[in-house]
């Protein structure tokens, strides 16, 4: 049981923790798109300056997880157009919307019922992929990698 | 009776978090989660509800194993929990409010004039998170084409925030940096060109 639970409290603080710094907020989002508050930049900017002090430590140390394995990042997938149209795409969802994946449970949670035809949207949105992906540019067009 | 450190530590955590604490605890939350042998990106979840849905049967792109992965669902259902303890035990009643500059108030006011807000009294939420708005186009259009965009989005650029501008930028991946700027670029084009068409 401890197993997964402790994966609940991971996600109760997230939760939590997205939910006070007003990150679930469409206002916040719209005040970071009209770069009018250094508040999200300073979540995200934070966050990102020790995660990478973070993940050099874990690679240098040769740390290991709790199941005993040396923690390994999985690197993502050398590719361009993936990244500019895929990203491009969820930006405008992520501003219409005034949320991203996390957040979406978190407003679910908060009372904002609704959210649970907005997570039907997303899995439809994620379904589509899975049907149109091979017909989608992905990687760098290079003659070595078929 | 609740013993008065609890209320004490229920008042603490209730006032508004500013950004030197969330950041910092994102980090750290990405951290528990390598240590767990897993790692953070919550877009995941959706590739997974598919499959669990049994989107197997009808698409090779989720044929994997996900109940190995059943322990990021488990993060999503926390979040969940975390987003009703937040906003029921983790805030002030009438004090719901998204604590954006004075410019944000003022270009909220010339967007639309659903946004009259005052300072300070701009709600955390808009009020088209409701049902009721669902039936009309504008509401349609943010819940259910906006979901539309971030679950298409997410999977095609392998990632959302979570995954692309917390985790991959933690691990200085480039593809992460391009997605980050992917992200900006249809954010900024939403908000500046497309808003001033639907508000």
């Amino acid at each position: 049981m401890m197993r997964l639970s402790k994966f609940i409290i991971v996600g109760i603080i997230l939760g939590i923790t997205l939910y006070k710094a007003e990150a679930v907020s469409w206002f916040r989002i719209f005040e970071m798109f009209h770069f009018q508050s250094f508040h999200m930049y300073g979540i995200i900017g934070s966050a990102v300056i020790l995660g990478v002090l973070i993940v050099q430590l874990i690679r240098r140390t040769h740390m290991r997880s709790i199941e005993g394995k040396e923690i390994v990042i999985p690197p993502k997938d050398k590719a361009l157009w993936r990244y500019i149209l895929g990203g491009f795409i969820f930006g405008l969802g992520w501003a219409l919307a005034g949320v991203c994946p996390a957040p979406m449970f978190i407003l679910m949670g908060s009372g904002y019922t609704v959210f649970v035809v907005f997570l039907l949207a997303a899995m439809t949105g994620t379904f589509f992929y899975g049907v149109v992906r091979k017909y989608l540019p992905h990687q760098i067009k290079s003659k070595k990698e078929p | 009776m609740v013993p008065q450190f609890l209320l004490d530590f229920k008042d603490f955590v209730s006032q508004p978090w500013p950004w030197y604490v969330a950041g910092p605890m994102l980090a750290f939350i990405m951290f528990v989660l390598l240590w767990f042998g897993k790692d953070f990106g919550m877009s995941a979840n959706l590739r997974i509800m598919c499959a669990a849905d049994g989107a197997s049967d009808l698409n090779d792109f989720f044929k994997f194993d996900w109940p190995s992965q059943s322990w990021n669902l488990m993060v999503a259902l926390g979040t969940v929990f975390g987003g009703y303890l937040a906003a029921h035990y983790f805030s002030v009643p009438g004090e719901q409010v998204a604590h954006v500059s004075a410019a944000t108030v003022k270009s909220l006011q010339e967007l639309s004039p659903q946004f009259n807000f005052q300072e300070e009294a701009v709600p955390l939420l808009p009020e088209f998170y409701s049902w009721e708005y669902l039936f009309h186009w504008r509401g349609l259009l943010i819940i259910v084409v906006g979901g539309f965009l971030v679950g298409f989005g997410a999977r095609y650029a392998g990632g959302c925030t979570s995954g692309h501008a917390i985790s991959g930028l933690s691990a200085l991946e480039l593809s992460s940096l391009i997605a980050v700027i992917g992200f900006f670029m249809g954010g900024l084009v939403m908000t500046h060109l497309i808003f001033p068409l639907i508000f």
